[in-house]
């Protein structure tokens, strides 16, 4: 997997350079806490943004924000240049072209595998059920769990049915994925597993933004590190510049508590 | 004390005999009655259930009065506002002959009065359903009405299953008061064969049992869904 890191950049830089996802000034507040301070964040077409950071820390509440499954106090959100509308049909059409991986999976606890997968194709793209499971089996077989697709989610394990989620959000061509801590409720065998299809993901020109503490993920896919603690981005950098030569205290003293063992 | 009297009023089996065509037609009243608004109380609380959670205030503030006002006022009030306030003030006559107009006036009372149960049991049965499931289905680009129509509500119903079966068995039992809105079905029945040839007990258990061969399958089946359609998590 390390000697994939190069080719995954290089993608990155050749590609298209127009922002996808732009925060501009965003602050977002719980009741009196304040937990996203003035973020400014531009993540390009085709580049892979790890944010990370301590516990409690606002990385949720970002990328929750980014696709509005948390509303924002101040400031703009823009994808692709439009801004996020507020509510109704025209919410649900940008959200269907940004992609969420979750911490816990989510996949709908009454659909089969494949169900899962069609779900949105047929009901939001208008795709025909035929069409849409041609295209389900095909991310399927891609996440290798094609042999699987009239299984219920409970009778997966968790890198199974996270890959299945993956999955799940590319049958809606987002145009950007986004993965909140998508290893973080899973055994440690089973995380290579997810990390694998997202590293190839990277690989392929995917925009992603991923939370996550998987360091070797972090060194390997992602262009630039963003790194957040109390709600604002305390620094950003390449990750061989954040890991060897962090700049801010905080991020220090977070790599050294992650960084021993 | 005249054991033959005694006898003849209680035991004997013969009025169940003789008038087992009428106990037969009551109940098929009170099976007509409860099928119809069994299937309205259904789509009713449903629709206010889905009311209840909505993201429009106002559609949730009249959900709540709905309810409220509903479950917490006794059937027979209604029923009987159904019988008189309905047909004679209102003037409202849903067919010409008295006894389908009673028909729908009881459909009318007793469905709107299950509903807001079927409403409750199916909003606790939307608390069952992770909050991921709704944030998946939003992320998946479904708007509000489909996420619950495709996500959050065929779990929810999963979940109350046999509380539903509950509401259905009393609500079959409550059609017995449907006489108060004009309707004639089975208990009506029982009250006029007590009137007219003395209550006998062959024909309150004849009415009794016959009850219970409408609730005792239902429970049955609605427990046997349960099981069968649990969604595991
Ligand atoms: N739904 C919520 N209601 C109130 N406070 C919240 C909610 N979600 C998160 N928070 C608070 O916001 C802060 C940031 O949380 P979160 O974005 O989950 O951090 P991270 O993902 O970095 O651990 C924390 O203080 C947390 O307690
Ligand atoms: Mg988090």
């Amino acid at each position: 997997m390390m000697d994939s890191a190069p080719a995954v950049k290089a993608v990155a830089a050749n590609g298209n350079d127009a922002p996808l996802v732009e925060l501009k000034n965003v602050n977002k507040y719980f009741g009196s806490v304040h937990v996203l301070k003035d973020i400014d964040l531009v993540v390009r077409r085709g580049e892979v943004v790890v944010v990370i950071g301590p516990s409690g820390g606002g990385k949720s509440t970002l990328c929750r924000t980014i696709n509005r499954l948390e509303s924002i106090d101040e400031g703009t959100i823009l994808i692709d240049g439009q801004p996020l509308p507020i509510e109704g049909k025209a919410l649900a059409r940008l959200r269907s072209e940004v992609g969420m991986v979750f911490q816990s999976f989510n996949l709908f606890a009454h659909k089969t595998i494949l169900q899962n997968v069609t779900l949105g194709p047929t009901k939001v793209l208008k795709l025909s059920k035929a069409q849409a499971k041609e295209e389900a089996m095909r991310l399927l077989e891609r996440v290798g769990i094609a042999h699987q697709a009239e299984k219920y989610p409970a009778q997966l394990s968790g890198g199974q049915q996270q890959r299945v989620a993956i999955a799940r959000a590319l049958a809606m061509h987002p145009k950007v994925m986004l993965f909140d801590e998508p290893t973080s409720a899973l055994d440690p065998e089973m995380i290579k597993e997810v990390l694998d299809v997202m590293t190839d993901l990277a690989r392929e020109g995917m925009t992603m933004v991923v939370v996550t503490h998987e360091m070797g993920f972090a060194r390997n896919a992602a262009n630039r590190i963003v790194f957040i603690a109390d709600g604002q981005i305390v620094e950003e950098n390449t990750p061989e510049e954040f890991f060897t030569n962090a700049q801010s205290e905080r991020a220090k003293d977070f790599l050294s508590k992650i960084l021993v063992h | 004390m005249d054991w033959n009297n005694f006898y003849d009023k209680l035991l004997n089996f013969g009025p169940f005999l003789e008038h087992s065509n009428e106990i037969w037609s009551g109940f098929l009243a009170t099976i007509r009655l409860s099928a119809m608004a069994a299937v309205l109380a259904l789509v009713l609380g449903t629709l206010l259930a889905a009311m209840r959670v909505s993201p429009v205030s106002v559609m949730r503030a009249t959900a709540t009065m709905y309810v409220n006002t509903l479950r917490n006022t006794p059937l027979t009030l209604i029923l009987l506002f159904c019988g008189l306030g309905l047909r004679d003030t209102l003037g409202f006559m849903a067919q010409a002959a008295p006894t389908v107009s009673g028909y729908w006036l009881a459909v009318a009372g007793l469905s709107a009065y299950t509903a807001a149960f079927v409403c409750e049991t199916l909003r606790s049965g939307i608390n069952t359903v992770p909050i991921g499931q709704a944030e998946a289905a939003r992320s998946v680009g479904l708007p509000f009405s489909q996420s619950l129509r495709l996500v959050i509500l065929p779990q929810a119903f999963r979940a109350v299953i046999a509380p539903l079966g509950s509401v259905l068995i009393a609500m079959i039992k409550n059609t017995s008061v449907a006489l108060v809105a004009g309707y004639f079905e089975a208990t009506a029945t029982m009250k006029q064969l007590f009137d007219d040839v003395g209550a006998t007990v062959p024909l309150f258990f004849g009415f009794a049992i016959g009850y219970m061969i409408l609730t005792l399958p239902t429970g049955l089946l609605f427990g046997w869904l349960a099981k069968r359609m649990a969604v595991t998590r």
